[in-house]
């Protein structure tokens, strides 16, 4: 390709990040694509090398580069455990970025991305379309899950069990709210995220129920947009920034001291990525560094601030608990949601590799659906083996995933967010 | 042969999926840890089976390919660099351990079984295998083998050639050859087995391992000692050794890597003690009781300002992470980090930790020194970026003067990384030309075409 050279150039700008892999391989023992393929290209030692090798021309196949690069599941697992602390993520982001400008983005991707996610008018109305007339096109297959499947053979659903669109979205059931500080003397904001409020809305009116419970006062703008992940991770910055953007309008001027988030993806994307790539005009209308200071996962912020205790189990469900990968590697969260099940009065049965990724890393799941399903189907059994009737965890994603895995395997497991249980008790 | 009919061939012995080709797929397997320049190979096979990596190895062989069997890549040494235009044999699609024999305390693994895994299933059994190279969670048994692995037990367990009772393993004709046995005792025939052991994959390709294994110790205590100087600890490290008492582990940490833990960790090390000292002794509870109390009278002998005995679990987790954060927080000050594993005999010590401090102000040069003192097996590890290249070589420079100095002290190249590429041009220096030659020349008979790795340990053929 005529311009490879300047595609070098680009990737030349992460040299001082890639220089610090000392090629050790460590990432190796807890990769979970890698535990799938063992081919070195779906390592992290191995997509930098081939970062390295595309920056210093040593390569000149970008494209095979890509593909490589793209088959990863950004659980960052491998950067909470590199022994030279090399920043893989922002490395990886950044490196997606420079391809997307390079190859430009999908045109699939481009009418999700700018046409639908960048608009959450158009967006809301579209899936609130969809929620009606998707009965047509699927059919139940486990009640306790509330799983479906495609009707019809459909190319991105395969033969997922999903969960399909809930057929009220919570914009619908509580378009906004702006209550006063209770009993608690303090004041959140509710970050509701896509997935939450549109094919699990009961798990925000459980987030707003627990924040009344305890007398906390809620700030819930109406016209939230998404928190960015999506577009970001296929390297679409110019839609991040935006989202960033009109989410910074609706959250920056509001008067709240913490900011709680039902989803762990959300939460670690606001957290970590708002203020390290967001390269938009907000960033001096609004202080970003403030917002991530103030956001907290829900579980974070009952235990931590509101001091939430656990309790002896009382006879109510067996519950245990799937660490999504951005609470646990991107922002050290483990003990907490584990304390909420207990508070919830449930009896908490520790599963064996609760920290390892359920794999669905977000369109990873659908690029790569059979090293995700392979990947998925160990949590799965992780999850029966630990004999628990509930698997609980904190991120509507990972409640996608554990899902499909646990109907195609009629498991008999219930699927739940933490907060859920302890709204509704165990 | 053409090219593409030779990626057939390869095609139908491993499968079609085992074959990779592609320009991203070779270059991720044209380096290892070692700071090395990376060298593309012409393809990659994954063998899932025995008898695909006799075919695989047979038809490098025939078609005068250079092979270089590649476990998990954690090499130190350069040793699973592939040669320009050669295969890379992965080893890591044979991963099944083929049985743990608790009566006669064995295990029969193929080559691709991670050390820790394995570890893990054998204590499961009640039993132990020692060998624990730093790599472990990641690292191969048959690259443990190849290299002659150690770890930090090597001082009272021995390192991996003091485990291996048998092997078989492909001769470059596809040809399988067995040797030793099952049995503690084995003289029959060559120790061909024991010629395997480092032999860094230029003699032949492991395809079964026969692995002894042991009863484990029944209690342990660990404690750190604190010291005003590097001379004091080491000279404590051959008290304790000058009586009678061998330690399961004896490692030193100098001050810079002491402040370097602790600034990574803030785990309340002492970062203006001179040095540190981790010991820990094992065995029957009486042993160890004895032991300890003798250790730390020596220690305090020798000088120690301070000692710390580990009370539980716990707090004996606390000693040995200090000493696992070694790497990791020497690792994260500067991009590139030369981990040399020069050793000496254990009372020259003192003697070397001097010459190393030498070689650092002589070159202005970083070096932060950890290891095991216990086994004379040290690391002192240079700190430096490869691409300043008037700081690259002083940093050559040094490397070639910490192997002098280690030679003049009676020491040897390479405790536990081996040899490869990165020292094969002082081999000489440590041993002799014969020794050269007499390698050479069994190499090239059993290996006529010089495809096993080529320009490992005994350097390039053109220079024999």
């Amino acid at each position: 390709m005529a311009d490879i050279h300047k595609l070098a150039q680009m990737f030349q700008e992460l040299d001082d990040q890639l220089v610090g892999c000392m090629r050790c391989g460590m990432c190796q023992a807890v990769c979970p694509v890698f535990a799938q393929t063992g081919r070195e290209a779906d390592v992290t030692r191995g997509k930098l090398a081939l970062l390295d090798g595309l920056a210093h021309e040593m390569l000149s196949d970008a494209e095979g580069v890509n593909e490589k690069l793209n088959r990863c599941l950004l659980c960052g697992t491998c950067q909470s455990n590199c022994p030279s602390g090399v920043k893989i993520m922002d490395i990886f982001l950044k490196a997606r970025a420079i391809m997307t400008g390079y190859f430009g983005l999908s045109p699939v991707k481009r009418a999700i991305f700018r046409g639908m996610l960048k608009n959450p008018k158009l967006f809301n109305a579209l899936t609130d379309m969809g929620a009606k007339f998707q009965g047509l096109f699927t059919k139940k297959v486990d009640d306790l899950l509330g799983s479906s499947c495609a009707r019809f053979n459909a190319p991105v659903i395969g033969d997922r069990h999903f969960r399909t669109l809930a057929e009220k979205p919570l914009h619908k059931l509580v378009p906004a709210l702006d209550t006063p500080a209770g009993k608690s003397g303090i004041r959140v904001a509710l970050y509701v995220g896509c997935v939450i409020d549109k094919m699990f809305p009961h798990v925000g009116q459980s987030i707003i129920k627990v924040l009344e419970r305890h007398g906390v006062g809620v700030f819930m703008p109406s016209g939230q947009a998404c928190c960015g992940i999506p577009a970001l991770s296929s390297g679409d910055t110019e839609t991040f920034d935006s989202l960033v953007g009109i989410n910074m309008e609706r959250f920056g001027t509001g008067e709240f001291d913490y900011l709680v988030t039902g989803c762990a993806t959300c939460t670690s994307t606001i957290k970590e990525l708002w203020p390290r790539m967001y390269q938009g005009p907000s960033a001096q209308k609004y202080d970003i560094a403030a917002l991530e200071r103030k956001t907290m996962d829900i579980s974070q912020f009952l235990v931590d601030i509101l001091k939430l205790e656990p309790k002896d189990a009382t006879g109510g469900k067996s519950v245990t608990y799937h660490d999504p990968c951005h609470l646990k590697n991107a922002l050290g969260i483990t003990a907490q949601p584990r304390t909420l099940i207990k508070a919830a009065g449930c009896g908490f049965k520790e599963m064996a590799e609760a920290g390892v990724c359920c794999g669905c890393g977000g369109s990873f799941n659908i690029a790569h659906y059979e090293l995700s399903r392979e990947i998925g189907g160990r949590k799965a059994e992780n999850i029966v083996a630990s004999g628990a009737g509930t698997v609980a965890t904190s991120c509507p994603a990972c409640m996608l995933q554990i899902t499909d895995m646990l109907s195609r395997k009629k498991a008999g497991v219930d699927v739940k967010h933490v907060i859920e249980l302890y709204a509704d008790g165990c | 042969m053409s090219k593409d009919a030779i990626t057939k061939d390869f095609e139908a012995a491993v499968g079609a999926d085992n074959v990779m080709t592609s320009e991203t797929d070779r270059h991720a397997y044209s380096y290892d840890a070692a700071v090395l320049d990376s060298v593309m190979p012409a393809l990659v096979v994954r063998p899932t089976t025995s008898e695909a990596l006799g075919k695989a190895t047979k038809l490098c062989n025939d078609n005068g390919l250079p092979l270089t069997v590649r476990g998990a890549g954690t090499n130190l040494s350069g040793g699973t660099i592939p040669h320009p235009g050669g295969v890379v044999v992965l080893t890591n699609g044979l991963n099944r351990i083929l049985e743990i024999n608790e009566e006669d305390m064995y295990a029969v693994v193929e080559p691709g079984v991670v050390t820790a895994k394995f570890a893990a299933e054998v204590a499961k059994r009640g039993l132990f295998y020692p060998p624990d190279p730093g790599s472990q969670t990641v690292s191969t048994l048959g690259g443990n083998v190849a290299e002659n692995a150690g770890g930090l037990r090597g001082l009272k367990y021995g390192v991996t050639k003091d485990y291996v009772m048998g092997m078989d393993f492909w001769d470059v004709n596809g040809e399988l050859v067995k040797s030793g046995s099952r049995t503690v005792k084995c003289v029959t025939g060559y120790n061909l087995a024991g010629l395997m052991v480092a032999s860094e994959g230029t003699l032949g390709v492991f395809d079964k391992i026969i692995l002894k294994l042991i009863p484990p110790a029944q209690s342990a205590k660990s404690m750190m000692a604190i010291f005003p100087s590097m001379k004091a600890a080491s000279e404590t490290v051959a008290a304790i050794i000058a009586n009678k008492i061998v330690p399961a582990t004896l490692e030193m940490m100098d001050n810079f890597t002491i402040r370097t833990v602790e600034n990574f960790r803030g785990a309340g090390l002492p970062v203006d003690a001179a040095a540190l000292l981790l010991i820990e002794v094992d065995g029957h509870p009486a042993q160890v009781a004895d032991e300890a109390a003798k250790v730390e009278d020596l220690c305090r002998k020798n000088g120690a300002t301070e000692l710390k005995v580990a009370k539980d679990a716990a707090e004996r987790d606390a000693v040995w992470q200090a000493r696992r954060d070694a790497l990791p927080a020497l690792a994260k000050l500067k991009p590139t980090c030369v981990l040399e594993d020069a050793t000496v005999p254990r009372s020259k010590i003192p003697a070397m930790i001097e010459a190393l401090d030498e070689i650092s102000k002589k070159f202005d040069l970083t070096i932060g020194t950890f290891g095991h003192a216990g086994d004379g097996n040290l690391h002192p590890t240079i700190l430096t970026d490869k691409r300043d290249k008037k700081e690259w070589e002083r940093v050559e420079h040094a490397i070639d003067e910490i192997f002098d100095r280690a030679l003049a002290l009676g020491g040897t190249l390479s405790g536990e990384h081996g040899i490869g590429m990165a020292k094969s041009k002082y081999l000489e220096q440590e041993t002799s030309r014969a020794t050269l030659e007499y390698s050479r020349r069994m190499k090239s008979v059993l290996d006529p075409k010089g495809i096993l790795n080529p320009g490992k340990i005994i350097g390039p053929k053109s220079e024999g």
